[in-house]
């Protein structure tokens, strides 16, 4: 019961961290930028893109997948251009496991980040223009540093959100293993097998431990940057 | 010799204000300018145009014979091309930065001798390796002046840099902006709304009401003391 991992186990580990690490470090500047477009910009369609954001939120994810299926499949408008051009089909793969990861937890991550922006001083960055910073030094050296635990917090929940990720990915990943079968999808084949409990809970137990993992971790990481923002020692 | 004119209208954008508009001209040089008015008169939208923080709909502004602003031929120079120092009301201050990193983060060049020159002006050498939360309100507002002279500004533009703090703490800076009145090389406007200030720091003074130039002329325009206290 609590003997060390098998290899079929580490490849699911494994295979979940990679996914969920890809699609938070895709998704995250991604969903900075759109957070800030939100939080600052005024242009016509805006609340009709904040809809589509939040679409993953209050749609089923397997119907999130479904349409992902739809969009990336090989006569997708996504996946069939991908597919004439590279050769290469984005559905059942990892790639597609992380897409559908990454989509779904793309509205969390915008809702972390848009915080810290709206919680952003723009007097500060008005400060930082009259002292002559082009606008782009102005956001590397102002805006994005202040940001910081916000991004963080969005990463955290963005991962998070990432590694529990099912319905969205056995539709448009399938359940292939060391391809696309992630923590969730494993301990649902387990749960599936006669039998096949003891497997299921192992997993379980694995899932619990590296949520926890994942959460001191950015825990600490975020206290150490918000200790660095105020200025005390570290 | 710098000199800045300006003539020009402004209205905010959005409806905070109703009715409020600015039609402001006047002309500032050597020394200190007091804009001097009550609150609400215009004398912060009148600063902020000039800085290019806010956009004239009317008018030019112009500095040494070239237009920073000019709504009819459209042209408008960022703030951070303008070459202006600015004192908010509030420090504005970098929280992220140390004090030494907040004064030299708009100098165009990072030789100590000017620092060293500031920092002696403004008392400021033991702040240097503070972060700003560690400062007082007085402190702040010296390391933020030091941080718009180090930029070496054209002309140093102050807004109401001791309205937002208590009396005691003003008299930690305000011998630092008499000096500066005194020695600083470059020009300065100021906007005030304190009888004192006006009277101790101004050259010449700049009369604002409703939005309009009420008067121009000397710092007998500021008319008795009004005991205000400082």
């Amino acid at each position: 019961m609590f003997a060390p991992l098998s290899p079929e186990e580490w490849t699911v580990l494994a295979l979940s961290l990679r996914v969920a690490a890809a699609a938070t470090f895709v998704a995250l500047p991604l969903s900075f930028w759109t957070a800030w477009i939100l939080a600052r910009k005024q242009f016509p369609g805006k609340a009709l893109l904040k809809g589509l954001i939040h679409m993953p939120l209050v749609l089923p994810p397997v119907v999130v997948g479904y349409l992902l299926l739809l969009a990336f499949g090989r006569r997708g408008w996504i996946g069939g251009p991908i597919y004439d051009w590279f050769g290469v089909s984005i559905a059942f793969t990892s790639t597609a496991a992380a897409v559908a990861a990454g989509v779904m937890a793309f509205p969390l991550m915008v809702r972390a980040c848009r915080l810290s922006v709206e919680a952003l001083d723009h007097r500060l960055e008005e400060a930082a223009l009259t002292l002559g910073a082009s606008r782009i030094r102005v956001f590397w050296t102002v805006s994005a540093p202040l940001c910081l635990p916000g991004l963080l917090a969005a990463a955290t929940l963005g991962f998070a959100r990432a590694i529990g990720e099912f319905g969205a990915t056995i539709v448009f990943a399938a359940n292939i293993p060391g391809e696309t079968r992630t923590l969730p999808i494993a301990i649902y084949s387990a749960l599936q097998q006669p039998g096949g409990e003891d497997a299921a809970f192992r997993l379980v137990g694995l899932s619990i431990l590296a949520a926890l993992a994942a959460l001191a971790a950015s825990e600490l990481l975020e206290r150490r940057t918000r200790r660095q923002l105020r200025g005390e020692a570290t | 010799m710098t000199e800045l004119r300006a003539d020009f209208g402004w209205r905010p954008k959005r409806r905070a204000a109703p009715g409020f508009s600015l039609a402001i001209a006047f002309e500032a040089a050597e020394g200190a300018t007091i804009l001097f008015g009550p609150s609400g008169a215009g004398k912060t939208a009148t600063l902020r145009c000039i800085a290019g923080l806010e956009r004239p709909q009317r008018g030019r502004i112009e500095l040494d014979g070239a237009p920073l602003s000019d709504a009819e031929a459209n042209h408008f120079t960022p703030p951070e091309k303008r070459g202006f120092g600015v004192v908010f009301q509030e420090a504005r201050l970098f929280p992220h930065m140390s004090v030494h990193a907040n004064l030299l983060y708009g100098a165009p060049d990072r030789k100590s001798a000017a620092l060293d020159e500031i920092v002696d002006l403004l008392g400021i050498e033991e702040l240097l390796e503070r972060r700003p939360q560690h400062l007082s309100g007085g402190e702040a507002q010296r390391v933020a002046i030091g941080r718009a002279l180090l930029r070496q500004p054209r002309m140093l533009l102050m807004d109401e840099p001791l309205a937002g703090l208590d009396g005691q703490r003003k008299e930690e800076v305000l011998p630092y902006l008499d000096a500066l009145t005194r020695h600083a090389g470059c020009p300065i406007l100021y906007v005030t709304h304190s009888v004192e200030e006006a009277r101790r720091l101004g050259d010449r003074v700049v009369k604002i009401e409703a939005g309009r130039v009420a008067a121009m002329g000397g710092t007998e325009l500021i008319g008795p003391a009004v005991a205000t206290a400082l």
